[in-house]
C-alpha cells in the first residue's frame, strides 16, 4: 500500500509540474464541449433556396412565400436563366433550385395537376435527404391551403361527401424543441473523458522507456500490479474529475437537467474509464516510442467514436456493422448517459450495458497487466 | 546537395523503420473509407416501433400492416396500456410509439375523420424527425387509398433531383474529408512530434552541430512526409474511386497542384507547433486538441459549416482545411476549374506563407 502511495505521489508531481499539460488536461476539454457543443449540430436550417420562376403567376408567388415564412429556407435569389441557377449551386450559394414551370397555374387550374422541379446539391447526402423532406413538406401545406379554398368555391356549387381523413398529431418527448445540444451534449462528455483517460494512459508508461527511466522503476521492489495502479489511479482520477466539470457544465450552461440518477452514472463512468485506460495500458506496453503508441491509440478511437453512435445511430448500420460496434466500450457508455441523463433510465434498465462495461475493464486490464513485462 | 539528400535518407529510414506507425499510416485511412462507405449512414431503415392500438379494428390493423411493410419501420412490440410508453422509452430500444385512440375505424367511417397520435423518442432530434415525416408521409399515401376516385383538388408533382451525387452516398462527402485529414496528421502532426522527438532526445543539438543550415535540417526533414502524405492521399482517391466510385471530374493536376500547396500548410504548422512545444506529449496534445479536433470539428468535414453560431463560423474562416476542404469537392464533385476555386486557392496561399514566415522566425530565435 505505501509503495503505492509513493508511486500516486510521483506520478501527480510529474503531472502537476508540466506546466504545458495542465491547460491541456483541465482547460482544453472545457473549451472543446463548448466549441463541440455549438458545432456539432446536424439541424438543418436556413437552407439557400433558389427560384427559377416561369410563371410568375399568382400562384408561384404564394409558394415562394411558403418558403420565405419558414426558418427552413433563405432565398438567395431569382431569375429566369437555369444556366444562372445552375451556377449558384455550383458555386454553393444554393443548396436548392425551386424550378416552377410555365403555366404552373393554369395547368393546376385546369386540369388539376401540375409539376415542379427540385434540383439538389447532394455531396451532403443527409443534408439532401432533410431538404427534400422540408421542401415537400412546404409544397404539401401550399396544397392544402389551396384546395381548401377551392372545395370552399366548390362546396358553394355541389355537395360532394367530404373525403375520409386521418389527422396526425405527433409529440417529441424527452426533447420537445428538438434541441440538437441536447441530444450532443452528454454524448460529448464520453468523448472527452475517452481522449483524456485514454491518451494519458497509453503515452505514460511509453515515455518511461523512451526516456529510459522505466529501467529505474523496474529495478526497485515494486510489484507488476503496485506499478500499474499506481500508473492508473492518477489518470483514473484526472477522468473523473473532468467528467464532473463536464456534468457541471452539462447542468449549469446547456441547462441540461439530469433526469436519472447521479450514482449510476458515476458507477458507469468510473468502471468505464477504466476500460479504457486498460486499452491505453497494453497499448503502452507494446510499443516502444510515444509517437507509436500515439498513433495506435487514434487509430482505434477514431474508429471507436464513428462507430459508437455519437454522430449516427447505430440501428441505421448494416447488420454486421451493427455487430462490431458491441465490442466498442465507447458505444455503451454513449447509450448510458444518452439514457440516464434525457430520459432518467434507472439501473434496472442499464444493467446489461453495467455487466458488459464491466467485463471490458477486466479483460482489458487483465491484458495489459500480463502483456507489461519488467524487462525491456 | 549530397548532404541533404543523406539526411533526407535518414528521416526515410526513420519513418519505414518504425513497422507500426506505418501500418497505422495506411490502415488508418483505408479502414475509415470503408466503414464511411459500408458503416455509416443517416439513412433510417427498420426503426423500432411500438403499437398502441385501443380500438384493433380493420382499419387501425390495416395501417399497421401498411406502416411495418414500408421498410422504415419493425415491429418492437405491441403495448397494452398508455403507462407501458414511457417504460419502453427508458429502456432505448424503441423510437417511435404509434396510439391508435379508441374507435379508431368507426370514427373514420361514421364522422370520415379519426386521429392519431405520433410520440417519438427525440433525445436523438434528427432521427424523430424524419421519422415522424415518413410516418405522416405513410398516413397521407393511406388516407389516399381510402378515397377512391380522382383526388380532389390539385396535384402537384415535385421531382427532385439530386446533383453531384445521385444516390446520396456518405462516402461523397466524406473522401475530401478523409484527405485533408490525413494530410494534416501525416504533415502537421507527425512533423510537429518527429521534430520535438530530436529535441526530447537531445539529438536535435547533433543535428544543429552539422554544417547543414537550419532551414535546409527542416527541409530535410520534412520531405518525406511531403512523398508520404501524397502518397496516402493517392490511396484514398483511388479506393473512393474504384471501390465507391467517387468521381475526380475535374483536373487531376489541379488537384494535385492544390494537395501540394495544402501540405506546405500544415507543414508550416507542424514546424510552428514544435518550435513552441519542449515535448513530445505536448506537441501531441497541441495537434490533437488545437489542430486536429477544430479542423475535424470546424471544416465543414463532418457538419455543415452554415448551421454554427456566427463566432464559430468566423472562427472557421482561419481554418485552412475548411478552404481545401471546399476545393477539393468542387474540383472532385462538380468539376470546377481554377475560375471557380481561385479565391479560396488564394487564401490557403496566404496561410502557407504566414505559417513559413512565422515558423522561420520562431525557429531561428530559437537557434540564436
Amino acid at each position: 500500500m505505501k509503495i503505492i502511495l509513493y508511486m500516486l505521489q510521483k506520478e501527480f508531481r510529474q503531472i502537476f509540474r508540466n506546466k504545458g499539460m495542465l491547460p491541456i488536461i483541465f482547460v482544453m476539454p472545457i473549451i472543446q464541449l463548448l466549441i463541440l457543443s455549438n458545432a456539432a449540430t446536424f439541424e438543418v436550417k436556413n437552407l439557400k433556396i433558389y427560384f427559377n420562376d416561369f410563371d410568375k403567376s399568382t400562384y408561384s408567388n404564394r409558394l415562394k412565400s411558403k418558403f420565405y415564412q419558414t426558418d427552413y429556407f433563405v432565398i438567395t435569389g431569382e431569375s429566369t436563366s437555369r444556366q444562372m441557377a445552375e451556377t449558384q449551386l455550383s458555386r454553393n450559394t444554393a443548396d436548392i433550385i425551386c424550378e416552377i414551370p410555365q403555366d404552373f397555374e393554369k395547368d393546376a387550374v385546369k386540369y388539376g395537376f401540375s409539376k415542379i422541379f427540385f434540383k439538389i446539391n447532394a455531396i451532403d447526402g443527409m443534408k439532401a435527404g432533410l431538404t427534400v423532406n422540408y421542401a415537400q413538406n412546404i409544397l404539401e401545406g401550399f396544397l392544402l391551403e389551396i384546395n381548401s379554398e377551392l372545395s370552399y368555391k366548390l362546396s358553394s356549387r355541389i355537395s360532394t361527401p367530404r373525403p375520409k381523413n386521418i389527422r396526425v398529431n405527433y409529440s417529441n418527448w424527452y426533447n420537445e424543441r428538438l434541441d440538437y445540444k441536447t441530444f450532443m451534449v452528454p454524448a460529448l462528455l464520453v468523448l472527452l473523458v475517452t481522449l483524456i483517460g485514454g491518451f494519458l494512459s497509453s503515452l505514460n508508461i511509453v515515455r518511461e522507456k523512451e526516456m529510459g527511466t522505466i529501467e529505474q522503476i523496474n529495478v526497485t521492489p515494486i510489484k507488476k500490479y503496485q506499478f500499474i495502479i499506481g500508473k492508473l489511479l492518477p489518470f483514473w482520477i484526472l477522468a473523473l474529475f473532468v467528467f464532473t466539470v463536464g456534468l457541471l457544465c452539462t447542468r449549469y450552461i446547456f441547462f441540461i437537467p439530469l433526469a436519472g440518477s447521479l450514482m449510476v452514472l458515476y458507477a458507469f463512468a468510473a468502471i468505464f474509464v477504466l476500460a479504457i485506460m486498460g486499452i491505453g495500458l497494453f497499448l503502452s506496453s507494446v510499443t516502444d516510442t510515444q509517437q507509436q503508441a500515439m498513433f495506435v491509440f487514434w487509430f482505434i478511437v477514431v474508429i471507436f467514436i464513428l462507430m459508437s453512435g455519437l454522430f449516427t445511430a447505430i440501428e441505421n448500420m448494416p447488420v454486421w456493422a451493427q455487430n462490431l460496434t458491441r465490442v466498442n466500450p465507447l458505444r455503451y457508455f454513449m447509450e448510458v448517459i444518452r439514457m440516464v441523463v434525457l430520459k432518467g433510465s434507472g439501473f434496472n434498465e442499464v444493467k446489461i450495458h453495467f455487466l458488459i462495461i464491466t467485463g471490458f475493464a477486466i479483460a482489458t486490464n487483465s491484458i495489459a497487466v500480463w502483456r507489461y513485462r519488467k524487462k525491456s | 546537395m549530397k548532404r541533404f539528400i543523406a539526411f533526407v535518407k535518414k528521416e526515410v529510414f526513420h519513418i519505414t523503420r518504425d513497422f507500426r506507425t506505418m501500418l497505422i499510416l495506411f490502415g488508418m485511412p483505408v479502414a475509415q473509407i470503408l466503414l464511411f462507405g459500408f458503416a455509416i449512414t443517416n439513412e433510417i431503415r427498420d426503426a423500432n416501433i411500438a403499437i398502441l392500438d385501443h380500438s384493433k379494428d380493420h382499419i387501425s390493423e390495416k395501417l399497421t400492416n401498411k406502416l411495418l411493410s414500408s421498410g422504415y419501420f419493425k415491429l418492437d412490440s405491441y403495448l397494452k396500456s398508455a403507462e407501458d410508453i414511457e417504460a419502453e422509452f427508458k429502456k432505448g430500444k424503441i423510437k417511435l410509439v404509434i396510439v391508435y385512440g379508441k374507435q379508431f375505424g368507426e370514427n373514420l367511417n361514421r364522422f370520415r375523420s379519426s386521429e392519431l397520435q405520433i410520440i417519438a423518442d427525440a433525445t436523438d432530434p434528427n432521427t424523430a424527425n424524419t421519422l415522424i415525416n415518413y410516418t405522416q408521409s405513410i398516413v397521407r399515401d393511406f388516407v389516399a387509398s381510402l378515397n377512391p376516385g380522382p383526388p380532389a383538388g390539385i396535384v402537384i408533382i415535385p421531382e427532385v433531383r439530386f446533383r453531384y451525387n445521385q444516390n446520396l452516398k456518405g462516402v461523397f462527402l466524406f473522401v475530401p474529408g478523409l484527405i485533408t485529414i490525413i494530410l494534416m496528421l501525416v504533415t502537421a502532426m507527425m512533423t510537429s512530434i518527429s521534430l520535438t522527438r530530436e529535441k526530447e532526445l537531445g539529438t536535435m543539438e547533433v543535428l544543429l552541430a552539422s554544417p547543414m543550415k537550419p532551414i535546409q535540417i527542416i527541409i530535410a526533414k520534412v520531405i518525406p512526409y511531403i512523398f508520404l502524405a501524397f502518397f496516402i492521399s493517392m490511396i484514398v482517391l483511388l479506393l473512393g474511386y474504384f471501390v465507391f466510385g467517387v468521381p475526380i471530374k475535374g483536373s487531376l493536376l489541379l488537384l494535385l497542384f492544390e494537395l501540394l500547396l495544402f501540405v506546405l500548410t500544415t507543414l508550416s504548422l507542424g514546424i510552428l507547433i514544435s518550435t513552441i512545444a519542449k515535448t513530445q506529449l505536448v506537441a501531441l496534445m497541441i495537434s490533437v486538441m488545437g489542430l486536429l479536433l477544430p479542423t475535424i470539428i470546424l471544416s465543414g468535414f463532418i457538419f455543415p459549416i452554415e448551421n454554427m453560431p456566427r463566432i464559430l463560423q468566423w472562427i472557421s474562416n482561419i481554418i485552412p482545411a475548411k478552404w481545401f476542404i471546399i476545393i477539393v469537392k468542387n474540383i472532385m464533385l462538380k468539376g470546377s476549374g481554377l475560375d471557380m476555386v481561385w479565391k479560396e486557392t488564394l487564401i490557403i496561399l496566404g496561410f502557407a506563407m504566414f505559417f513559413i514566415l512565422m515558423s522561420l522566425k520562431k525557429f531561428n530565435i530559437r537557434i540564436g
